[in-house]
């Protein structure tokens, strides 16, 4: 092979960039999803698990424009078809009432920084 | 019809991990074999192929430069387009690599008026394929949020700088836009311009439309079909711990996304795709241009065996001073010994 002294640690280069991942994790322990503690009295949330996982943020998005453009507002659950209103701080913090033990779990491990806190005041934990 | 062909086939792939992953419920085929399969395949498909060019000599400097080279010092050399030393090449490569330099001098030809030619600069195909690949880079690094745990800060902070226009939940990234706009410029430019189209062949739609098609899938996982992305992590994490799972309640969209990505990855080192090794050995690139100054040797020259002209006289004088022929040294002694015997 002609230039190996310069191909060779190109290739080695690119070799470590590509399996960054792979060799990065090495000693790691098993990755699992973190826990979360759910409020103990409650049955269910305002809408089934599979939905509020995936839309949780939307929803909020959305109660967002509702209030900040026609004030408070009510959410009718197509789980249970109760009422909500339509807060993060009155109606989902009310059971979630822990930022750190909830919200934080899922979105530190997947990097998300909702920007929630920016108006809102974080509530303050169980003690 | 090349490019109806290319996305036909990457209709055909989808629909192939649709019916896979979804119906079937192959997810550990679609979730685990087929991505450790593709990883395998790039990584050392790359570097084959990157020893294979290793192995071809280059005989001779490649002096198609854009500039003057060194010569006599009253002559003004160009030294970034031409350059004689190791850090001129450094220089002219880290354009390239970077920014794409080459891309930058694209010209286009007109014909004004029926008779006259005028070149002009046209700087759309540099500008928008800059912004894919960057911007391609971008989105390769955010996705580290999937395989590291704790998310080293750099990954956070692209994802913050990616998504700082706050716009909907989950939040907008510039990226996503960017890259469609590249891609969509970049496949119109060969469908709409006739020369283009004329040489475009499926090997140049077919990588386009997969990764339309990774982009699309990934935007529509994200800010449309959703799906659960801790589920996600844990297929990635166990990925890249060698402790694979198929957790329940993944999307047969990451699947799809999933596997276009593992056809990209599979595809890239028999492709032109390999264009991403093969800059850094561009022979016009990447030597110097020096062939004024050094003799290059060409590296498969064997030692040829060689009859100079002073030897042929040595072994044939006496016969070609016989025959009246001219010759360098006329070595008298031995003339006047053959003039004595007769």
């Amino acid at each position: 092979m002609y230039h190996s002294k310069k191909i060779i640690p190109g290739l080695i280069i690119f070799f470590l960039f590509m399996t960054f991942p792979f060799w990065f994790n090495i000693g790691g322990e098993a990755y699992v999803t973190p826990e979360l503690v759910l409020p103990e009295d409650h049955e269910n949330c305002i809408e089934s698990v599979e939905f509020i996982r995936a839309e949780h943020m939307t929803i909020l998005d959305q109660w967002r424009d509702a209030y900040v453009r026609d004030g408070y507002g009510l959410y009718e659950s197509s789980l249970t078809g109760e009422m909500y209103a339509m807060s993060l701080t009155k109606t989902c913090m009310d059971c979630h009432d822990d930022k750190e033990q909830f919200c934080d779990r899922c979105h530190d491990s997947v990097s998300v920084s909702p920007y929630c806190w920016a108006c809102h005041i974080e509530p303050e934990g169980v003690e | 019809m090349k490019a109806i062909y290319s996305l036909f086939l990457v209709f055909a792939l989808i629909l192939l991990a649709m019916i896979g992953a979804g119906t079937l419920g192959m997810e550990y085929l679609f979730g685990v074999i087929i991505p450790y399969l593709a990883v395998l395949a790039f990584v050392v498909g790359f570097m084959l192929k990157v020893i294979g060019w290793g192995k071809s000599a280059v005989p001779f400097r490649i002096t198609s430069t854009c500039g003057q080279a060194k010569s006599f010092p009253w002559i003004k050399e160009n030294k970034l387009e031409n350059p004689s030393s190791t850090w001129g090449v450094i220089g002219r490569m880290f354009f390239e690599v970077f920014l794409f330099r080459s891309l930058f001098r694209n010209t286009k030809v007109e014909i004004h008026d029926g008779q006259r030619i005028a070149y002009s600069s046209s700087k759309w195909l540099w500008l928008f394929a800059i912004l894919f690949h960057y911007t391609f880079l971008v989105i390769v690094l955010r996705h580290m949020r999937f395989f590291t745990e704790p998310v080293p800060y750099p990954f956070v902070l692209l994802d913050r700088l990616d998504g700082m226009l706050q716009i909907g939940a989950p939040v907008l990234y510039i990226s996503s836009l960017i890259i469609l706009a590249a891609l969509f410029y970049l496949l119109l430019r060969r469908l709409l311009i006739p020369s283009m189209r004329y040489i475009s062949l499926p090997s140049d739609y077919f990588p386009l439309f997969l990764i339309i098609g990774v982009v699309i899938t990934g935007i529509l996982m994200r800010y449309f079909l959703k799906t659960d992305i801790m589920a996600i992590k844990e297929l990635s994490m166990g990925l890249v711990t060698f402790r694979p799972v198929t957790p329940e309640g993944i999307g047969v969209i990451f699947f799809i996304h999933l596997f276009l990505v593992s056809v990209l990855l599979f595809y890239f080192p028999i492709s032109k795709l390999m264009h991403m090794g093969g800059v850094f050995l561009s022979p016009t690139r990447n030597m110097t241009g020096n062939t004024r100054m050094v003799r290059h040797v060409n590296p498969w020259n064997y030692p040829v065996k060689v009859h100079t002209y002073d030897a042929y006289e040595d072994e044939f004088r006496e016969k070609m001073v016989e025959a009246g022929l001219p010759v360098v040294k006329p070595l008298e002694e031995k003339s006047e010994n053959a003039e004595n015997k007769e």
